[in-house]
């Protein structure tokens, strides 16, 4: 009985641990504070405040399905209402000369995320599963669908903008410049990862886990999963208020492509690829993700499509995110066995790199066909000249295609064989792999 | 008045049953593996771009049997190659793929036919009015995709009750394992129904798109209303899924057609609303809200009837 309670609530942390744990935070902190420091142009503090949107939004996304097990296709519901929200907010406030200055904003963008989560969420999460993801896109197709309808609130296709530097002065910032609502959207995105983080360590957190992992005995514990699947959802409403309400207060604008499917599918895909399975793998999925439309967009015409293609890669081959597949190694690492799939890494990446390039080459010979037949063949993409309408780069791009993938197919399954010795003589070891 | 109920009846049976060609496949799939497949409105939409393609080198009608076809081959590929690899990391991943494959089949048919709407004619032949009825002509066409979907609804009919394929998908359905140990090769089954599935979506596109819209946005259009179909008539059930489809397509069809308000209904009685914040809801016409209407039975019906219309599980 002893035995049983001691593993039930583990020993108080030791003070290394403490410290590394508090550590992290205030490392984030500083790290935060010096970064525009280092990178000071106007464009990568923008770039900065939208990773740190993003993380946000991420963030609140995986209570849903990293936590919770709650697939959800309408998240941008909250996110977008809670930017129309603080686009009024800011109106109305600058327009009475209320005394509430701009960081005040977020906190009312979360509580009408909060507000209508709490609305729409007791029918929804009724049901997890298949049918919660339906209900969730439905929901979504009618806010969205409504938008458009109900023009005096959210301004019909134009939006609804705000100026941000009409509201009270705070230690004589008026959040003009982009440096001010960078630092606004650190502090905000540092405050809703640690709230987050805090979450996941309470009994509802913990409660949340249990629900994605077996419902059905969490009911014979006790709890009724329908109201923690609610109490999760809520909590991720406003967080994602909070973060589209500071994206509303970074563009000073909300429009219906806030609320819209690109958006709740841009966030599914940060989440996912980052990996759901840890509470960093969003953080990861958001930059990753940010910094990718940005550089790609500027790289190619068709980024979405190479979008997409990474993300079917993720689900096919890492289910983890890029998180779960690094996680993968820490056993690994700890028993010192690394180095035996190092190598076969090495010796997969070759042909691997190969055919994702007769790839890129094959798909951006057939854009220049098809998007824009009539320009010039010599075409540059990634960075990198060539004619397109040349048939070498054409017998270029099949031979490493499918050269690329049939050597590529027997070094992966090298890599699977390396990977087995590996990790049963890290178990050998006994480090739990 | 009668003029309106009678077309809008003829109008909303036609898209119903429309509606009905992509969610059969939608919903044995989802009830065979377990997985909505997010991308069966893509294949849709595929079906009406090769289609269109195939009726500019060929004619329609081959294109009306080559078509589908090949978008059943893709499906069926990719439920080879696709899904039945996620299909052990969870059903998450599986619609997680499913959902990424419908992002990269709307750029690809983006970036091979353009944004823009394509120009797929009706074929000369049925190019005439059909009959008159109240001074409107009621295009042939039309008639012509009644009967192709009716066809086929009357076909899938015998082949699912009537015949030895039919018997093992149903068995499939519900027990996979015994079917298996019965020496059936039930992953073939799977790729089969896959294939048919998505083929069936296709034929809708194929005869949908040159009376509606054949642009790279119809299946994101089209998709969700899908999955409210499945739904409304409960997930997993055939005859669920035949009502719920002439439901909402008369549901839509009707409501296009009407004019009326809470302002027109009410107007003179309270003219202050109508300079209100409420102004929006006070005006909009039951025309306006026809999009919204499927999200708005959706809503309700998983508010008094979780399970759908004749659905039986609850999940």
């Amino acid at each position: 009985m002893s035995e049983i309670a001691s593993t039930a609530a583990p020993p108080l942390p030791a003070t290394t641990e403490k410290l590394r744990f508090y550590g992290t935070w205030v490392i984030a902190a500083i790290a935060l504070l010096l970064l525009p420091q280092i990178f000071g142009s106007g464009s990568s503090l923008t770039t900065f405040s939208l990773i740190g949107i993003s993380i946000i939004f991420s963030l609140s996304y995986n209570i849903l399905l990293g936590q919770t097990g709650m697939l959800s296709f309408g998240h941008a519901v909250y996110y977008g209402l809670g930017g129309f929200l603080a686009v009024h907010a800011i109106n109305i406030i600058g327009a009475n000369k209320l005394p509430l200055p701009l960081p005040i904003i977020p906190l009312i963008g979360g509580l009408s995320g909060l507000t209508f989560a709490a609305l729409l969420g007791w029918v929804s999460t009724q049901r997890s599963g298949t049918a919660f993801a339906m209900i969730s896109l439905g929901v979504a197709e009618l806010i969205a669908s409504s938008a458009l309808i109900l023009r005096s609130f959210f301004g019909g296709e134009a939006g609804v903008s705000a100026n941000r530097t009409k509201l009270l002065k705070l230690f004589g910032w008026n959040f003009g410049p982009q440096i001010q609502i960078y630092y606004l959207v650190a502090a905000w995105t540092l405050i809703a990862v640690i709230a987050m983080y805090a979450l996941t360590r309470t009994p509802l957190g913990r409660m949340c886990n249990a629900v994605r992992d077996n419902p059905e005995r969490v009911q014979f514990v006790g709890y009724n999963p329908h109201i923690v699947r609610y109490l999760a959802f809520c909590f991720s409403g406003f967080f994602a208020g909070i973060a589209g309400s500071l994206a509303a207060i970074n563009f000073e604008i909300a429009n219906s492509a806030y609320l819209g499917a690109e958006q709740s599918g841009t966030v599914l895909f940060a989440t996912y690829i980052g990996g759901i399975g840890f509470f960093i793998g969003p953080i990861v999925g958001a930059i990753f993700v940010t910094l990718l439309s940005l550089g790609l967009s500027d790289l190619t015409q068709v980024w979405q499509l190479y979008f997409g293609l990474i993300f079917i890669a993720v689900v096919l081959f890492a289910p983890g995110g890029i998180t779960g597949l690094l996680m993968m190694h820490r056993p690994l690492l700890k028993a010192g066995t690394l180095p035996k799939v190092l190598p076969s890494y090495l010796v997969a990446l070759v042909p691997t790199l190969a055919m994702i390039a007769g790839l890129i080459l094959a798909i951006e010979t057939i854009v220049h066909y098809t998007v824009n037949p009539g320009d010039d063949p010599h075409i540059k993409a990634f960075g990198v000249n060539f004619d397109a309408a040349s048939p070498y780069i054409w017998a270029t791009s099949v031979i490493l295609l499918i050269g690329g993938f049939l050597v590529a197919r027997r070094t992966w399954t090298w890599v699977g064989h390396a990977w087995d010795s590996a990790s049963s003589a890290a178990r050998e070891t006994g480090i739990a792999a | 008045m009668l003029e309106l109920i009678v077309i809008s009846t003829l109008n909303g049976v036609l898209f119903g049953m429309l509606l009905f060609l992509m969610a059969s496949g939608l919903t044995v799939i989802f009830s065979m593996l377990g997985v909505l497949n997010f991308a069966h409105a893509s294949f849709y939409m595929l079906g009406a771009f090769f289609g269109f393609q195939i009726s500019r080198w060929l004619g329609f009608w081959p294109a009306l049997v080559i078509a589908p076809l090949l978008a059943g081959a893709i499906g069926a590929g990719v439920e080879r190659y696709g899904l039945r690899r996620v299909h052990k990391n969870g059903h998450v991943a599986e619609l997680l793929f499913t959902f990424g494959l419908a992002f990269v089949i709307e750029d690809v048919v983006q970036i091979i036919w353009g944004k823009s709407p394509v120009d797929f004619r009706i074929p000369p032949l049925l190019d005439f009015p059909a009959f008159t009825i109240f001074s409107t002509n009621y295009p042939a066409y039309k008639m012509f995709m009644l009967l192709v979907s009716i066809a086929i609804f009357v076909g899938l009919l015998i082949v699912v009750k009537k015949t030895r394929i039919g018997l093992i998908v149903q068995a499939a359905l519900t027990h996979p394992h015994m079917v298996g140990h019965l020496g059936h090769n039930v992953g073939r089954v799977f790729m089969l129904v896959f294939g048919v599935g998505t083929a069936l979506a296709a034929v809708a596109g194929v005869i949908a798109g040159p009376a509606l819209v054949t642009q790279s946005n119809m299946a994101g259009l089209l998709g969700p209303i899908l999955f409210v179909v499945v739904v409304v008539g409960g997930l997993g059930s055939l005859p669920g899924a035949f009502v719920a489809s002439l439901l909402i397509g008369l549901l839509q069809t009707f409501a296009v057609s009407m004019n009326g308000s809470l302002a027109g209904a009410f107007g003179p009685l309270s003219p202050a609303y109508a300079s209100t914040w409420l102004a929006d809801i006070w005006g909009v016409t039951i025309a306006q809200i026809a999009p919204i209407m499927p999200y708005l039975l959706l809503v309700l019906i998983l508010a008094f009837r979780p399970m759908g219309l004749l659905g039986t599980r609850d999940t």
